[in-house]
């Protein structure tokens, strides 16, 4: 049966050295990046070298390469279903401050609640106006 | 022509309780299910006629305001997770799915016989919290609400969690036994519409549930530890336990609907007597709408807080699920089109699906438009559109698939004109019970309340006498179903002159479904190829 074989397949040594040693050199490169400011960049470079080397041990050492195909579909599937919720959700977490955009640029000058928001301490974009004082900015950082 | 029962059958080849509680026959399995989800149906059966009782007058009848959120809860927990989500997949899958592709068994027969202990242990934790506290958040479990307030919140999120095992594994097993026991020359596309609706059912209840367990978990370490996830004084986010609970919830709303659409396709095909049209649509859109299905959670939370750039993509999203939907229903319809149609009972239950069915998912996309559902959101529209589609959908698909598969399961006949009364009863019952919901719903009246402005009582109070219809007639289907099973005229093998599979044994069937293995002939709806003997069967007029 195929399932059988796909159990039996052994890879050469030298694949698994080099995949190890690929693996290796990776973290060298992790422990490189993370010693170096990117700013943003960050995170999506430990997460990107991090999926490269998952990849690498998902392929070879846990044979998912030459596996059924099914299991492929099961692994990535997954995965893919998670990324949707993760991102789905920030879509939602990520933007909830955009709310306030609109007291920045009220349709409504005269509503009441524009009207807190320029003398009270709610919006944080009155921030970026110049006519605030620093002390003032500072209690006003909550939705950044 | 007089038909006999057959000597021995699954029913009779080994007796006394202990054969039944060790079974390891799907057949059985599937009537230990039968028992306990129908008794679960009756339990939320009685809160709802509680409820609409209370609600009859605006004043207190039965139940103050807690009492009247204790039962509301509980009547939702109870159809939700110990009724629908189990009901067609764990009593009609188990029983019909092998014997549709000619199998001898599920895949795991032992996992199959856990997962109804499993079932059982779940229904025992939800027993507990009806008599420690009860539990008044509703079936949804929002936070901050669920982690503050005293009633027996932790024992009916352990039934959940449990309950959520119970159909993990069903699905698993369904998958296996879908992919490796279908019977030679049976190919994907000549799997019976309702395998193929069990089987994208199974990926949805394997896929999502774990993160109803997730979910869950972190609700009970929320209230127990308070680990602060979904509390902002914490840094926690009361509107992130929404996502998670929903990313579950909306996919179990078609883990309840698909399957009672793969029933009514046999139905439809059954009794036009007519090659189902479509096929691949219809089996594909099962897929479809699987998947689309874990896109759209957002729709449930335009009013949560939920940032506008969200609201915007999961509304848009929304319309795409009503794609598969209204494919299956024209494929239907195109089914039936001169066909030669008889009305036999089950067939009302499918016309029933039909006009009810299609009223719910319109107004689910009426409550996807975004703007719309700022106003109707929590109203009794919502009510009436959710009842509308499991109702109107799941429940009549269920009986319709109880009073098709009947005879197979006891081998006898139920009395057809008390059936087709039962079938008018509720039909009539449903629509005047929840029809008027709608409108109440446009005009504001909020869901979840004990209580009603006096404009608003005319209205609850036609509503409450359509549970009451409806109430008399599950109780009428109860009485003329369970004298079936003793006094019921034999039916034979194949009373409908169906071509599936699962009519080509006797009914009820052999401990081992069929006599050797069995081998495929013709197609599930070959009927333009393949005349059943006496295809035309006759039926009494009432
Ligand atoms: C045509 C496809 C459907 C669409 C577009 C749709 C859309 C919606 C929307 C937008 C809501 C949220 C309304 C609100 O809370 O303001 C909702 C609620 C609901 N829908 Fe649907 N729906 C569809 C089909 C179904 C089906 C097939 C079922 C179940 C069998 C279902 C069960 C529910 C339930 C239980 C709720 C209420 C949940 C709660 O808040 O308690 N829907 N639907
Ligand atoms: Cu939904």
């Amino acid at each position: 049966m195929k399932d059988d074989a796909a159990q039996r397949h052994i890879l050469p040594l030298n694949l698994y050295l080099a995949v190890g040693s690929g693996l290796l050199v990776l973290t060298v490169i992790t422990v490189a990046a993370a010693q170096m400011d990117f700013g943003q960049m960050n995170l999506l470079i430990a997460m990107g070298i991090a999926v490269v080397k998952a990849t690498l041990v998902a392929m070879f050492f846990m044979h998912l390469k030459y596996d059924n195909r099914i299991y492929m579909l099961v692994f990535v599937g997954s995965l893919l279903f998670l990324g949707v919720f993760i991102i789905f959700t920030m879509f939602d977490t990520l933007r909830r401050g955009d709310i306030y955009e609109e007291i920045s640029e009220p349709y409504l000058k005269e509503a009441v609640i524009y009207r807190t928001a320029e003398t009270g301490t709610a919006s944080s974009h009155a921030a970026a106006d110049s006519s605030h004082t620093a002390a003032e900015a500072e209690t006003e950082t909550t939705d950044h | 022509m007089e038909h006999t029962i057959p000597e021995k059958h699954y029913l009779n080849e080994a007796t006394g309780w202990k054969s039944w509680l060790m079974t390891l026959d799907h057949k059985r399995i599937g009537i230990l299910y039968m028992i306990m989800v129908m008794f679960s149906f009756f339990l939320g059966g009685v809160f709802a006629l509680l409820l609409r009782w209370e609600l009859i007058s605006p004043d207190k009848i039965l139940m103050g305001p807690e009492m009247y959120n204790q039962a509301f809860s509980l009547h939702g927990i109870i159809m939700i997770f110990l009724f629908i989500i189990p009901s067609i997949p764990a009593i009609l899958g188990n029983f019909v799915m092998p014997l549709m592709i000619g199998a001898k068994d599920v895949a795991f027969p032992r996992l199959n016989l856990a997962s109804w202990y499993i079932y059982v242990i779940g229904f025992c934790f939800a027993v507990y919290a009806l008599f420690t506290g009860g539990i008044d958040t509703g079936w949804t479990f929002y936070t901050p609400y669920s982690s503050e307030t005293t009633t027996a919140v932790i024992p009916i999120l352990t039934a959940a969690f449990v309950l959520g095992f119970s159909s993990i594994f069903t699905g698993l097993n369904f998958i296996v036994t879908i992919h490796k026991l279908r019977a030679p020359g049976m190919t994907w596309f000549q799997l019976p519409l309702f395998v193929w609706a069990i089987y994208a059912t199974a990926l949805i209840q394997v896929l999502a549930t774990p993160v109803l367990g997730i979910t869950l978990a972190l609700l009970m370490l929320e209230r127990v530890v308070g680990i602060g996830i979904f509390d902002p004084a914490m840094g926690g986010d009361p509107v992130l336990f929404q996502h998670f609970f929903w990313f579950y919830s909306h996919p179990a709303v078609y883990i309840m609907i698909l399957p009672g659409m793969g029933i009514i396709s046999e139905l439809i095909a059954t009794f036009s007597h007519r090659r189902i049209f479509g096929y691949k649509f219809i089996a594909f859109s099962s897929l479809g709408i699987a998947f689309t299905g874990f896109l759209v959670w957002g729709h449930h939370m335009f009013v949560s807080g939920q940032s506008d750039f969200a609201a915007v993509i999961f509304s848009f999203l929304t319309f795409f699920v009503g794609i598969p939907s209204g494919i299956k229903i024209l494929n239907w319809m195109a089914t039936m089109y001169k066909g030669s149609i008889s009305l036999d009972t089950p067939m009302l239950w499918a016309l029933s699906f039909l006009i009810l069915f299609s009223i719910g998912g319109f107004t689910g996309i009426i409550l996807g438009t975004l703007s719309i559902d700022v106003h109707l959101h929590d109203t009794y529209f919502v009510v009436s559109h959710f009842h509308y589609v499991m109702v109107g959908g799941t429940v009549m698909a269920i009986f319709g698939g109880l009073h098709y598969w009947w005879p197979k399961i006891w081998g006898r006949m139920y009395n057809e004109t008390l059936a087709r009364i039962a079938v008018v009863l509720i039909f009539v019952g449903f629509n005047v019970t929840f029809f008027v919901q709608f409108i109440m719903g446009t005009q504001g009246m909020p869901r979840r309340y004990a209580t009603y402005l006096p404009q608003f009582q005319g209205m609850h109070g036609f509503s409450s006498i359509g549970a009451l219809i409806m109430g008399v007639g599950f109780l009428l289907i109860a009485i003329y179903l369970i004298h079936a099973i003793f006094k019921g005229k034999p039916s034979g093998p194949n009373p409908w002159k169906a071509l599936t599979m699962e009519w080509e044994t006797p009914s009820p069937p052999r401990a081992g479904n069929f006599e050797g293995a069995q081998r495929l002939t013709h197609g599930p709806y070959d009927y333009d190829k393949v005349v059943p003997e006496n295809a035309l069967k006759q039926y009494k007029t009432l």
